[in-house]
């Protein structure tokens, strides 16, 4: 008979538990005791064991999710290798008891309806929405059917079941491969592509597999939950970059001579900062339903590395001098390439502003670096025709895109703050160190 | 003891425990600079601030502990307490047991003129300061029925830079503290065990035995 394992009471006042890990998986044969499920309640990791020996034939909790001490989050099956690993009914099921069950206990076929009202209402009810594919057709069937089913490439999903609930038996499926129409390779790797979901590749194809290094996980992982975090949306200017064209000759034998390179990257996190003290929103995070907003204007400036990409921040920018801002960059920059950046300085940036335009992007649309609001890309800044006082004139042209969250900054306030931006790189004033 | 040694010992010592052949064990140890995740590992290594290259450059190893509670940091300088002990039969509270282990650290604090308190909703030991609440000693804990591995870690003269490259325990607006810290005072790691051995012993109605 079915065993039911329920979430465990870890302590006299804990009333719920959270699944942190299966470590059997349906299908598995367990023995008593042996560890089974992994909760978790604060600060504890606790390792459940079987209340009893079988199959895991059904798991009703999924890892992550939270339920009452004392509900059922799996079912131990009777250990039957043939189709009918099903819960208790109060009819026998249809169809050959397996006699291959490792199971020791001779179990009566009579069962306890009132101790386990949820396994019959499950029995005809599918798991809630089951995630994937791959779910629903485990769902309907057995191991012994799922394997009977991948070697002739037959979908489950296709065969009529008549098992409990529709599950698919052995008797089901045999029956169908027994009478289905003579398939060609073609019809049958149909289903089969159908239903590899998570195969990115098929045996065969030539194809190098390299794991991840931790970095590219990383990266991986946040720029996924940035896209689901944050309303993106993008803004583009442009902008004339004449007169910093000219400030940068002028200037660059005094920013030498005082150890630093004026750079267009300089200029722009100067007006950033600057347009930042006025659009304050722009520097700010959103925490639940609060807007926290942050007094330092710490700019990162992303630098893209062999290795992958890095976000060194520029503390209180607000404070710093044009000169004061070439020098921070540079030092970021060398020190990010020779992997000598102190864990505090890749912490606590309000705003990031990045250059795509470095590798010749007209413009980039970036990605967000969360918990921020906002990331500037710069374009590339090459020579373009513009018009200037109603004439054609050549000048350094580029496009800043504005990438920003829609939650809590609206069009609007994203191009006043752009437009901030663009007057003050058109219209710098002196320069000198 | 390298972190690596350590979770192998403990393992070990689970098993060893279950079977009987040893009795209620309480390890105290000191590890090289090490950052453990815990069992939600997603959460945790997300609470790692500081990228690989970083935390490679600075000789600081990653582990995932499988333990409860979130991300913390181990280093010379801060006991590492892995208690073992079979909570059956009148134990069995995973909730009281670590109430007892932030028991044993407040205790231990008090040796050293310091108050440290529990707050709720954060486990650990919390010490009132200026700053606001300082976290002294944290709590992760693993329990294989009922049999106790992990536990706890106190900073007695850790050096709490380190603690930058991470959101200790996930707690992103609270601060760490270290015994010396709190105290001003020079303290030595031996004293400090033998305060463990006493309190904890008290606490968990045990005879120490060495």
């Amino acid at each position: 008979m079915p065993t039911p394992v329920l979430m465990p009471q870890m302590g006299e006042s804990i009333a719920e538990g959270t699944i942190v890990r299966w470590i059997k998986k349906v299908g598995d044969p367990v023995e008593r005791d042996e560890p089974l499920f992994e909760i978790s309640t604060d600060k504890v990791d606790a390792e459940i064991p079987s209340p009893g020996a079988g199959i895991l034939s059904e798991i009703r909790v999924k890892e992550g999710e939270t339920v009452a001490v004392n509900s059922v989050v799996a079912t131990i099956g009777e250990g039957v290798q043939d189709g009918e690993a099903v819960p208790a009914q109060p009819a026998p099921p249809a169809g050959p008891q397996g006699d291959g069950s490792p199971s020791p206990k001779s179990r009566p076929a009579e069962t306890k309806p009132a101790a386990r009202p949820a396994a019959g209402v499950e029995a005809s009810a599918r798991p809630a929405a089951p995630a994937s594919k791959e779910e629903a057709r485990r769902a309907r069937s057995s191991p012994l059917v799922r394997r009977i089913a991948r070697e002739h490439d037959v979908d489950i999903e296709a065969i009529q079941g008549s098992g409990i609930g529709g599950r698919v038996t052995k008797h089901d499926i045999l029956g169908y491969l027994e009478h289905r129409p003579a398939v060609d390779g073609e019809a049958a790797r149909a289903p089969a592509a159908q239903r590899a979901p998570d195969v990115t590749f098929r045996p065969g194809e030539s194809v190098s597999v390299v794991p991840m290094t931790v970095m590219r996980k990383k990266i991986a992982e946040h720029m996924v939950l940035s896209r689901r975090t944050s309303a993106h949306v993008h803004t583009v200017f442009e902008v004339n970059y004449g007169r910093l064209a000219k400030l940068r000759e002028e200037h660059r034998a005094a920013y030498e001579q005082a150890g630093a390179k004026l750079t267009y990257v300089a200029f722009i996190a100067k007006a950033v900062a600057d347009a930042l003290q006025a659009v304050p929103v722009l520097n700010a995070s959103i925490d639940g339903d609060n807007v926290v907003y942050r007094k330092d204007i710490n700019i990162g400036i992303a630098v893209a590395l062999d290795w992958g990409l890095i976000v060194p921040v520029i503390p209180r920018a607000e404070e710093k001098s044009l000169l004061g801002l070439c020098r921070a960059i540079a030092d970021l920059a060398s020190r990010a390439r020779a992997k000598q950046l102190k864990p505090e300085e890749v912490q606590g940036g309000t705003f990031t502003i990045t250059n795509p335009g470095g590798f010749g992007a007209q413009f980039g649309l970036p990605i967000i670096n969360q918990p921020q609001v906002a990331i500037l890309g710069v374009g590339s800044i090459e020579k373009r025709v513009t018009v200037v006082d109603d004439a054609i004139a050549v000048r350094p042209m580029g496009y800043l895109a504005l990438g920003f969250d829609h939650r809590l900054v609206d069009g609007a306030v994203a191009d006043r703050f752009m437009g901030m931006v663009k007057q003050r790189l058109e219209n710098f004033e002196d320069c000198g160190v | 003891m390298p972190y690596g040694e350590a979770l192998e010992l403990q393992r070990e010592l689970v098993e060893r425990r279950r079977a009987g052949d040893v009795p209620d064990l309480l390890l105290l140890l000191q590890h090289p600079h090490v950052i453990t995740v815990g069992v939600k590992r997603e959460t945790g290594h997300a609470h790692i601030l500081a990228a690989p290259d970083v935390l490679a450059a600075r000789g600081v190893e990653v582990f995932d502990a499988g333990r409860g509670g979130d991300v913390t940091y181990h280093g010379p300088g801060q006991i590492v307490g892995y208690p073992i002990l079979d909570l059956r039969p009148d134990r069995c509270d995973v909730h009281r047991y670590v109430r007892d282990l932030e028991d044993v650290m407040i205790r231990v604090c008090a040796d050293y003129g310091v108050q440290a308190v529990r707050a709720p909703g954060m486990t650990g030991a919390w010490v009132p300061t200026p700053r606001g609440p300082e976290k002294v000693g944290a709590i992760g804990v693993r329990v294989s029925r009922w049999i106790t591995s992990h536990g706890f870690a106190f900073n007695v003269t850790a050096d709490l830079e380190y603690f930058r490259l991470i959101v200790p325990c996930g707690i992103g607006d609270r601060g760490v503290a270290s015994l010396a810290g709190l105290t001003g005072r020079a303290l030595a790691i031996p004293e400090a065990e033998d305060a463990f051995v006493r309190h904890f012993c008290d606490v968990f109605d045990r005879e120490p035995a060495r």
